[in-house]
């Protein structure tokens, strides 16, 4: 870890440690309304990092993180409502069941040859049967909804209740964590082996590579820390419908970010997060403080900004934005 | 059965198409063995069995005295047979040195271990100046020695080269030719399919001629290449 910090050049570090410095101190200036903007911003971070680990690294495309989003969300949740199990010990057992549904998935796709659109079309179906099962499953609420209990002047850490502030450095540590996980297991053997099996997994077989097994391991880890996300939106939102947490619209929402940001690279899912999510958000006061405010109006402007930089910078912008900060790796 | 690889009854077929039949042949360690023939007579074919891309319908495939037929491509890599492929296929996006660190991983532990067996291996092959260059942009010479690199990389005993020499200039072949006796005289040993009648007299110290997935001929190069049906079926087309 520290070999990779000594290869950030040295204005690289400056910038780490200064954005780090504003992220940490953001709660201490901005308001509660902005403040939640910047959850957001981590949370989507946090998720870009799991689902890039699977895609810009080993090469394989979900459509259907939700899956392991709102299992990670239902699983902790249920145990805490019955059976007064508390987050931080749920949260393990919420990463053991959403990474045993990835190897499931994982294992029925790749065991069987199912590769490219086709595996992304297993991921999508599996995050709809899914939906559609817990649509009807009474322990936790079916289609009703489930509901944690709201006290807006808690400080239970322990129980994860309580105010933004929260939630914020919660989100700030789990962005972090991801972050510099993703940037060890890039400079890993596994890390390697991932970008070889993107590359070409007949070459990559060639070297002695197991691609099965290695794509397995990528979609585990991408998985249990997705569902580490859906506990935080579990706790954070403090209400889950299956027809929201395991919809498509949440699979597309979190890829967008590394996207943008830039696939494969450890900076693209934080660039991509820091740009998508103001320009929602703003969008959204936009349309209401000018009228505009017809269902599916704001869909189309963010669609129209999307389809704008993604022509401008195909490969993502931190690629290009590191190229011009002279970031990008120096060529020893 | 004392040799490094021995094939024995080997048959593969696609549909009515016989594409290798019933081929047996031994490789003996430290040699350099050539399996010619024209285009379609099942080379490829039947190095894909050897390599485990492909399953052979009947027959066993032998390597070190152990049956290798029927394992993964990986398993096979592991066990010591390298391989390269005729449509070259670096990993496109990454640099050269990482291409060849990757094939070093099979048998280092750590990452900077592997760059230093890479680099070591790229000196070998003149790529040395290119390791920080992005794949997709070698030129195919460079990408030719690459798949050699990579291959070299995993520490074979036993070296499968797929047309290595196709589309090269002459002296292109004359280098790669200089690098394969040199790592040859180290100790590996090597399998090669080729067109290329240049390098295969200037390696091979036995020859295997394949048509229509038959075996027609075996031997030195000088006894091979003087036979009438090797020269009808093969040598007589391609020396236009």
């Amino acid at each position: 870890m520290t070999a990779l910090w000594n290869e950030i050049p040295r204005h690289g570090k400056w910038l780490t440690a200064l954005l780090l410095l504003v992220f940490i101190a953001a709660p201490l200036v901005v308001d509660r309304y902005l403040l939640s903007v910047l959850v957001l911003v981590l949370y989507f971070a946090y998720l870009g990092q799991a689902w890039n680990l699977l895609m810009g690294f080993a090469g394989q495309l979900s459509l259907g993180h939700a899956l392991y989003l709102g299992l990670g969300a239902y699983t902790a949740t249920t145990l805490w409502l019955l059976f007064g199990i508390g987050p931080w010990i749920g949260v393990f057992v919420a990463i053991a069941v959403a990474a045993a549904a990835g190897l499931i998935v994982g294992w029925l796709g790749w065991r069987f040859g199912v590769e490219g659109v086709y595996f992304a079309l297993l991921t999508i179906a599996f995050a709809e049967f899914t939906r559609i099962g817990f649509d009807h499953l009474g322990l936790t609420g079916a289609s009703g909804g489930l509901f944690l209990p709201v006290s807006p002047t808690a400080h239970d850490w322990w129980n994860l209740n309580g105010g933004v502030h929260l939630f914020y450095y919660v989100a700030l540590i789990l962005a972090i964590a991801a972050t510099l996980l993703a940037a060890w297991l890039r400079q890993s053997p596994l890390g390697y082996r991932w970008l070889a099996v993107r590359e070409d997994p007949e070459a990559a077989q060639a070297v002695g590579i197991n691609v099965f097994r290695v794509r397995m391991i990528a979609m585990l880890i991408s998985a249990g820390m997705t569902a580490v996300g859906g506990v935080f939106y579990g706790f954070y939102y403090r209400n889950l419908f299956p027809s929201q947490i395991f919809d498509i619209s949440r699979s597309i929402e979190l890829i967008l970010g590394p996207i943008i940001g830039g696939l494969g690279t450890i900076f693209g899912p934080i660039v991509g997060a820091i740009i998508l999510t103001p320009v929602g958000e703003s969008l959204t006061t936009f349309m209401q403080s000018s009228g505009l405010n017809v269902p599916g109006a704001k869909s189309i402007f963010y669609g129209i900004i999307l389809m704008i930089i993604i022509s401008l910078r195909p490969s993502g912008v931190w690629p290009w934005l590191a190229k011009h900060l002279r970031l990008d790796r120096p060529k020893s | 059965m004392s040799g490094l690889l021995s094939v024995n009854g080997v048959n593969k077929r696609f549909r009515g198409l016989a594409a290798v039949s019933d081929v047996s042949f031994e490789v003996q360690p430290g040699e350099i063995f050539a399996v010619i023939g024209p285009n379609g007579a099942g080379k490829t074919t039947l190095f894909n069995m050897i390599a485990g891309a492909m399953v052979a319908d009947s027959g066993t495939i032998h390597f070190d005295g152990r049956p290798i037929d029927g394992l993964r491509a990986d398993e096979i890599a592991q066990r010591g047979i390298g391989r390269t492929f005729q449509i070259v296929k670096p990993f496109p996006a990454l640099s050269v040195e990482e291409n060849v660190v990757i094939g070093a991983l099979l048998h280092t532990a750590t990452i900077d271990e592997a760059r230093m067996v890479a680099r070591d291996i790229l000196q070998q092959l003149d790529l040395s100046a290119k390791r920080n260059q992005i794949a997709a942009s070698l030129t195919l010479p460079d990408r030719k020695r690459l798949e050699v690199a990579r291959a070299l990389a995993t520490k074979p005993k036993l070296l499968l080269l797929d047309e290595v020499m196709a589309g090269l200039r002459p002296t292109e072949t004359d280098r790669i030719v200089a690098i394969l006796k040199d790592l040859n005289r180290t100790g590996l040993t090597i399998l090669l399919i080729e067109h290329v009648m240049r390098a295969v007299t200037a390696l091979a110290s036995r020859i295997l001629v394949l048509q229509h997935g038959a075996v027609i001929a075996e031997g030195t190069p000088e006894t091979v290449l003087r036979e009438r049906a090797v020269i009808e079926s093969y040598l007589g087309v391609e020396e236009l």
